[in-house]
């Protein structure tokens, strides 16, 4: 009955209690929003790569080198030249090795050349390897496979001619050189899945006559003279490598980062995404720091509003008290409205965080390539709901032990 | 015969500078009797409510509520004591107004078991109660904000004597009324007093009430007060 009652009494305050719900519902939301997109990207990164022991590219940070060469984010400030690529290739420890070369783009996403290899080693989320479902794999040198959202955002299906574009955001169009979407990738949830896929080949033909980043004045060569010109590329972007035991990773690794003709480096992808986390972290912390000050807020909110209320309701204490209820109860009435409404809060955050998810889900995973679960709550959310909660009934101790004072001072009489 | 309420040498002072006191040497009221307390406001009557209602402790002498003096009890007790053995009937604002018509009058029973098992099947002895009061029918699961204030003054007489306790203690609850009303009010008031055997404190500014009642008492009589200087 004490449960219904005060039900009742927030319900006959629906506006200012709403608003308060409102509040704690919201920084719930953002607090619990912040953890989902910070453990949605972690998984999400460490699920784009598995599989491979070493990536190679040309000297720079260790971090630098995993988002371009496995994230397509930012560039690679150097190549490397298919001697060093040749010459690595013939190690011994070598089972595998992926050559890739980026900085073309179509439209808003980037074109990889790669070799029919990339289909065979590149593996994801725990050695999964990709899936081409619609057409075929990489067969002519003008084929393109692109990936499930390049397909989905362009409207793209096997057949459809595609033109790449010179460097990335540009204006100049490798027109003359138009290519065929030949298949289409399954969708992965990793950068595969906006980028499009030719042979390493045709970034060289491609590049024919251009020389230094521009095209050449005069006639264009034919495609005809392109097809029976040795296309080997000069240098490549960088390389994924598989080893043929893991014992041999540190060793290559080694070699190759003492490589004396031109300065590579070889990482291993999880220790770099661990580099990766630990600059990433900071920020997250700062993330995770303010949307927590947002929840201190929203329950500082909460306990203004009961002790604004407190004047209001001396009245219905004095009924309380009246009828035998002990300033404790007064004290627990008011600590189990700040509990009822922290709770209707954290559920109402919740529903708003899913409700939220769900219709930003596409959007972010369009945009940024993470794509969010809709799990159950975790254990830990449920921690931190049961924490604000907690801390509810903690912060409304303060005007709750003022309604007890009030309580006990005014017993059946308000005196206002 | 015990009394329904007695007071023997009680002195009580609010604590604090500038505290209100008040002396009580003697004044009883028998079980079952009526008895209307007369005095102005400032006179000295919330005090001696709350005296007896177990609000306040007595600084010294006794108050007897039935048998028990209310000076023994821990202020918890004394709480629970009120619940268990005397209804309280305000001026008026009685019921929580966002509870149903039956939370309010069930609502003492929540903190007074053994009133409770006296009351048996409490809801349906708060029907009962809500039609002898001549309020209307499907009246208990409405809201006790929408009813009129001589509705809801009915509903607080419900409530105190719900489980029938010895002892009805109502301050001015008529004041709120008009004349006509008021004068219903105070007939079913004391029927249904009657019918529980409980003995009626009431106390008024308004002398014409006391027909009514078995005794009417001056405040000025049984009691002294004094406002400490400040």
């Amino acid at each position: 009955m004490i449960l219904r009652l005060a039900i009742g009494s927030l319900l006959a305050r629906a506006l200012t209690v709403g608003m308060t719900v409102l509040a704690i519902a919201l920084s719930v939301a953002l607090f619990l929003g912040v953890e989902k997109v910070r453990t949605g990207a972690r998984a999400s990164f460490a699920d784009t790569i598995s599989g491979t022991d070493l990536i190679v590219g040309a000297r720079s940070g260790s971090v630098q080198l995993l988002l371009y060469s496995v994230f397509r984010i930012g560039n690679a400030t150097n190549n490397v030249s298919w001697e060093s690529y040749q010459d690595i290739a013939q190690r011994d420890e070598i089972d595998w090795i992926v050559p890739i070369s980026l900085g073309d783009s179509h439209r808003q996403f980037r074109v990889m050349g790669t070799t029919q290899a990339f289909f065979e080693h590149y593996k994801y989320r725990g050695g999964r390897a990709l899936e081409v479902a619609e057409g075929q794999g990489l067969n002519d040198l003008y084929d393109a496979v692109i990936g499930a959202d390049v397909a989905a955002t362009l409207g793209y299906a096997v057949g459809d001619p595609i033109v790449v574009s010179h460097g990335l955001a540009s204006f100049t169009d490798h027109d003359d050189q138009p290519f065929r979407v030949a298949g289409i990738v399954a969708k992965t949830g990793t950068p595969v899945d906006r980028t499009v896929i030719v042979s390493l080949e045709a970034i060289t033909a491609i590049h024919v006559d251009w020389q230094s980043g521009a095209k050449q004045s005069g006639a264009t060569t034919p495609v005809e003279v392109i097809r029976g010109m040795d296309l080997t590329p000069d240098a490549i972007t960088a390389a994924l490598i598989g080893t043929k035991s893991r014992l041999q990773i540190f060793g290559l690794q080694r070699w190759i980062n003492e490589y004396r003709e031109e300065p590579l480096l070889a990482i291993l992808p999880g220790v770099a995404l661990q580099e990766l986390w630990q600059i990433v972290g900071v920020a997250e912390t700062a993330l995770i720091g303010v949307s927590a000050m947002v929840v201190v807020t929203a329950l500082l909110g909460l306990v203004a509003m009961i002790f604004s209320s407190l004047n209001e309701r001396r009245r219905e204490m004095a009924i309380w008290r009246a009828m035998g209820a002990r300033p404790a109860v007064i004290l627990g009435l008011l600590v189990l409205e700040a509990m009822l409404m922290a709770a209707a809060g954290a559920l109402l955050g919740v529903a708003l965080l899913y409700g939220g998810l769900a219709v930003l889900r596409p959007l972010i995973d369009a945009g940024f390539g993470i794509w969010l679960p809709i799990d159950w709550p975790s254990t830990r959310e449920a921690l931190v709901l049961a924490i604000v909660i907690g801390a509810a009934a903690l912060a409304s101790l303060l005007p709750a032990l003022r309604a007890y004072r009030l309580s006990l001072a005014d017993g059946m009489m308000v005196r206002i | 015969m015990t009394p329904a309420l007695a007071l023997t040498d009680v002195e009580f002072a609010w604590p604090g500078r500038g505290g209100f006191s008040l002396s009580c040497p003697l004044f009883r009221v028998a079980p079952g009797e009526s008895v209307l307390l007369l005095g102005a406001s400032g006179s000295g009557k919330s005090t001696l409510l709350s005296l007896v209602c177990g609000i306040a402790a007595a600084d010294s002498g006794r108050v007897q509520v039935g048998a028990t003096d209310l000076g023994t009890l821990s202020a918890g007790a004394r709480d629970r004591f009120r619940a268990e053995h005397i209804g309280v009937i305000f001026q008026q604002f009685n019921l929580l107004p966002y509870a149903r018509v039956s939370d309010n009058i069930l609502l003492p029973l929540r903190f007074a078991p053994a009133r409770r098992k006296r009351a048996g099947d409490a809801l349906a002895e708060a029907g009962r109660l809500c039609a002898a009061l001549n309020l209307p029918e499907g009246v208990l699961n409405q809201p006790a904000g929408r009813l009129s204030v001589g509705q809801q003054q009915r509903v607080a007489v419900a409530r105190a004597l719900i489980g029938q306790p010895p002892l009805i203690v109502a301050d001015e609850p008529t004041s709120a009324l008009d004349a006509k009303t008021q004068d219903s009010f105070l007939g079913l008031l004391f029927d249904q007093a009657a019918a529980a055997g409980s003995a009626l404190l009431m106390v008024s500014h308004d002398a014409r009430l006391g027909a009514r009642f078995d005794r009417v008492v001056e405040l000025s009589d049984i009691v002294s007060t004094q406002r400490a200087a400040a």
